[in-house]
């Protein structure tokens, strides 16, 4: 029963693994073959670097991946900060629902209509040459924000009320109050939104695919384009790159998430053993 | 005592979702006074504190302070500082910093904030824990942070919402003393709320007795206890048999079926009222010498006296007497004049003081269920 029980998850973890598996070892293979491991070599991540189309697309990833969460973090920030401070439970419900919405939202819906808006905007303004860095940017930022409301608004909720009220008591003005108490008790949710809008970022395709420009491709655009026709294998090798990046940003995640969790059990637990 | 108004609470009255809370309470508070709001849960006592420290604004009335309207300074702007119940410390912040923190932000030197955080240590004895994360200290010693935060800033109130509720008995009385002890040190006045009579008794200079969002009576600890204006106060304050009487004449009560001498005056002729007799004040002797014989129905041992539940006439009384008497044994009662205390009829009036249903584990779960309120 026991071995029946292991294999059964091992068998689940295969299934879900072999593909990135297979990508990551052919990254490190000798010959061209789809088929056989011929040896071990860093062929294709030599390619990858020689290639400056790839390059490019590499630093529009990352740029936009920085911009965009950097901003949808900010103005994340204070939507949770404004929605947890309204007195109405029933404000504060709807406002929670309508924001979690758009993360139902199926990306090619999102992708189209935010095609559709900035084509339509652009036309009305007489602009030619609509998509591009500031397209994909608004796209990214929209995209990203309920993740980090979603992330924010809880340590909002946790928060001793008191604290901002002792704040405000011993002189501090409601901005000092802020900066000073407000923030560095909803900090490990605002590292969590910000490296999770990074992550999402840096790995969308489907709404990019609508919002940019020849002259603007990330990463995933770009490795759909080379392996759309015939397979390089230096897009392995990138693949592979991104499946480390992502790896360290979950884990980062996770830490960033769970050391918060860990200081509020804590201070939980020091409460009730100091209370009756 | 100076006895200089600093604070002066005019007609305030206040709802929360169309509730009433407060309904036009009027208070004096002197300076350097220990005063304290009494009251049990629900009586409007932190409102009361919260609208002095600019928490809450009064839908009506007015709050002075050293003479100005103040009703529309924010808490940040007003020379008052609050320990809170649950003490509110900064988690992200060590002791030091907790306790520096007002100073920080009126921008004063690190030499003074270093010297003044020392001081404050030594004055609620945690010399050496300046470095300390707060969620690593006991209760009692997060209770001594914010007491020093809060004063590190000379303010010229301190207010403390049930400070002590959240510490065992011991710690409680240790505290007590030692907060008593800074506000002798400091001359600061502090409104003090708390919903046990004993340490109110105990600590305060003024007790303001409130329920139903009105205070009840305002007086020293003694009055207060010695003199209670009308049931509520008589059985809040300590116990208290309350009896149906009359007044036949100036000095004379008449009630369980008899006629007592009293010290109390200036009723109608025959008026009723509410006569109040402590249990210590009722002297237990031989059933034909006694002005009133009962039946002993209950007797308990509570260490310092016996508490014995007698009944007179279908009346059950509580009596403290040092004596042992057994239950089942008929017994009388001696009052002396002034022990005699006479109330005004009241809305309280035939709501307390008949110790009928009387239990010590009753007493224990309504105390319970107004911790768990106030949560």
């Amino acid at each position: 029963m026991k071995f029946l029980s292991r294999f059964y998850i091992g068998l689940i973890f295969l299934i879900l693994y072999a593909p990135i598996l297979v990508v990551v070892l052919f990254s490190f293979n000798e010959s061209g073959s789809l088929s056989h491991f011929s040896g071990f070599s860093l062929y294709w991540y030599q390619d990858l670097f020689r290639n400056s189309e790839a390059l490019t697309a590499l630093k529009n990833s990352l740029l936009l991946a920085v911009t965009s969460s950097l901003l949808a973090t900010l103005i994340g920030t204070f939507a949770a900060f404004s929605i947890a401070r309204s007195k109405s439970k029933y404000y504060q419900r709807t406002m929670e629902t309508v924001s979690n919405i758009p993360m139902m939202n199926p990306d090619i819906v999102t992708g189209v209509s935010m095609m559709l808006l900035f084509v339509g905007v652009a036309t009305m303004l007489n602009l030619s040459n609509s998509l591009g860095f500031w397209t994909m940017l608004i796209a990214h930022t929209t995209f990203n924000l309920p993740y980090v409301i979603l992330s924010v608004l809880p340590k909002f909720r946790q928060m001793d009320k008191n604290l901002t009220e002792a704040a405000l008591d011993l002189g501090c003005t409601p901005v000092q109050t802020f900066f000073r108490v407000e923030l560095p008790g909803i900090m490990p949710g605002v590292v969590s939104g910000l490296m999770m809008s990074f992550t999402l970022s840096l790995d969308d395709f489907v709404i990019s695919h609508f919002v940019s420009s020849p002259d603007f491709k990330t990463l995933p655009l770009y490795i759909y384009t080379q392996t759309a026709h015939e397979v390089k294998f230096s897009m392995y090798a990138l693949c592979t790159l991104l499946i480390v990046a992502i790896l360290i940003l979950l884990i980062a995640v996770n830490v960033a998430g769970s050391m918060g969790e860990h200081h509020a059990r804590k201070k939980h637990l020091k409460n009730l053993a100091g209370g009756k | 005592m100076n006895k200089e108004v600093l604070i002066r609470l005019n007609g305030i009255s206040k709802s929360f979702d169309g509730e009433s809370v407060l309904d036009r309470i009027n208070l004096e508070i002197h300076d350097k006074e220990f005063i304290t709001l009494l009251g049990p849960s629900g009586c409007g006592k932190t409102t009361t504190l919260r609208i002095i420290g600019g928490f809450e604004t009064p839908d009506e009335g007015d709050v002075f302070f050293d003479g100005k309207r103040i009703n529309d300074i924010p808490p940040y702007q007003r020379q008052v500082n609050t320990v809170f119940q649950r003490y509110a410390l900064f988690p992200h912040l060590n002791v030091f910093d907790n306790i520096a923190f007002g100073l920080r932000i009126q921008k004063r030197s690190d030499q003074e904030i270093k010297t003044k955080v020392k001081e404050m240590l030594a004055m609620v004895n945690l010399k050496g824990f300046e470095r300390r994360r707060v969620n690593t200290l006991s209760g009692g010693q997060q209770q001594r942070v914010a007491i020093a935060r809060a004063l590190i800033n000379q303010p010229k109130v301190l207010l403390l919402d049930e400070p002590l509720a959240a510490l065992d008995l011991k710690l409680r009385k240790d505290m007590q003393n030692e907060l008593k002890n800074i506000q002798h040190q400091t001359g600061i006045t502090f409104i003090y709320v708390t919903h046990d009579q004993e340490e109110a008794l105990s600590m305060s200079d003024t007790v303001v007795v409130m329920a139903h969002g009105q205070i009840q009576q305002i007086g020293t600890p003694t009055d207060i206890y010695n003199e209670p204006v009308n049931a509520f106060v008589a059985d809040f304050i300590g116990e208290s048999n309350i009896v149906d009487g009359t007044m036949p004449e100036d000095y004379r009560a008449r009630f369980a079926g008899h006629t007592f001498e009293c010290v109390d005056y200036g009723f109608a002729k025959n008026e009723p009222v509410d006569v109040v007799i402590r249990p210590e004040d009722v002297d237990v002797v031989p059933p034909e010498k006694g002005m009133l014989k009962g039946l002993v129905t209950g007797v308990t041992f509570k260490g310092v006296h016996y508490e014995i539940i007698v009944d007179v006439k279908g009346f059950k009384w509580m009596i403290q007497s040092t004596d042992f008497v057994a239950e089942g044994e008929t017994i009388g009662l001696s009052i002396d004049p002034d022990a005699i205390h006479i109330m005004k009829k009241s809305e309280f009036s035939g709501m307390f003081g008949d110790y009928s249903s009387f239990s010590d584990e009753l007493e224990k779960l309504s105390d319970v269920t107004e911790e768990i309120e106030e949560e």
